[in-house]
């Protein structure tokens, strides 16, 4: 798996003390690794820091709450981990 | 500084939206109830107290920088340090500074200084959402109150 996704790995598991072993690219920060809203805040604090960029948490809830995309998309760390990746493209571009 | 009503601000000296930068002034009462507990005979400001003051000197910020369509609450408090004691009727001036604005949620530095000398600091970090029904008007007669609105416009 990527850089990306070894950074995203680490900051989870020092965020919300979660064993980095337990942490694949097929999680679900919420329903496998139990990570509340207030823990996901702080992990994506710390996102984006490291990869300076600004995940957007509002869109997405908004997204997710009105049904018109599964939670999956934003939060089984493989996806979360390609949204990431193409948001520093983007910076980048 | 009304500390049994949660009023921490007197009066908002300048807000800066360039450096992202705000500046208040505060005076800590010469009697409270507080000071009967903490600590009799002994009147000092709490910690936590000044946390809040902290707290609420950022939240102003980013009420301000956010143009109040958002309402900042306090999620975590990072690295806070109490250098030294504070008591009735010290004069105090709190900055605090936007370190990071993120998607639902913004983060702050802030001190706390009497006469130069530094008192407490801190990292805090803050939940923003729309505001819940019937808080919007408060906080913006509260802001007017000390003069952010004044600061903002």
């Amino acid at each position: 798996m990527s850089s990306t996704f070894d950074t995203v790995a680490k900051i989870i598991s020092e965020t919300a003390d979660i064993p980095r072993e337990q942490i694949t690219p097929e999680s679900h920060a919420i329903d496998d690794l139990g990570i509340d809203s207030l823990a996901f805040l702080d992990i994506a604090f710390a996102i984006d820091k490291a990869f300076g960029i600004k995940l957007p948490l509002e869109q997405w809830t908004q997204e997710v709450n009105e049904g018109k995309v599964p939670a999956e998309e934003y939060f089984v760390l493989k996806n979360l981990v390609a949204r990431i990746d193409a948001l520093v493209a983007a910076k980048n571009a | 500084m009304r500390l049994e009503y949660f009023e921490m601000i007197d009066r908002i000296v300048s807000l800066d939206r360039g450096t992202k930068r705000i500046e208040a002034l505060s005076t800590v009462p010469q009697a409270s109830p507080i000071f009967e507990g903490h600590f009799p005979g002994h009147p000092l400001m709490p910690g936590v107290l000044l946390t809040e003051t902290m707290a609420q000197a950022s939240g102003y910020l980013v009420l301000a920088l956010m143009d109040f369509t958002h309402m900042p609450f306090l999620m975590a408090v990072d690295r806070a340090r109490f250098r030294t004691f504070v008591g009735p009727g010290a004069a105090l001036a709190i900055a605090a500074e936007l370190e990071h604005e993120g998607s639902g949620y913004a983060v702050t530095k802030a001190k706390i200084t009497v006469e130069g000398k530094p008192i407490c600091d801190a990292g805090l970090r803050f939940k923003t959402m729309p505001f819940p029904a019937g808080l919007d008007a408060p906080m913006r007669e509260r802001a007017r109150q000390i003069g952010l609105l004044a600061e903002a416009a």
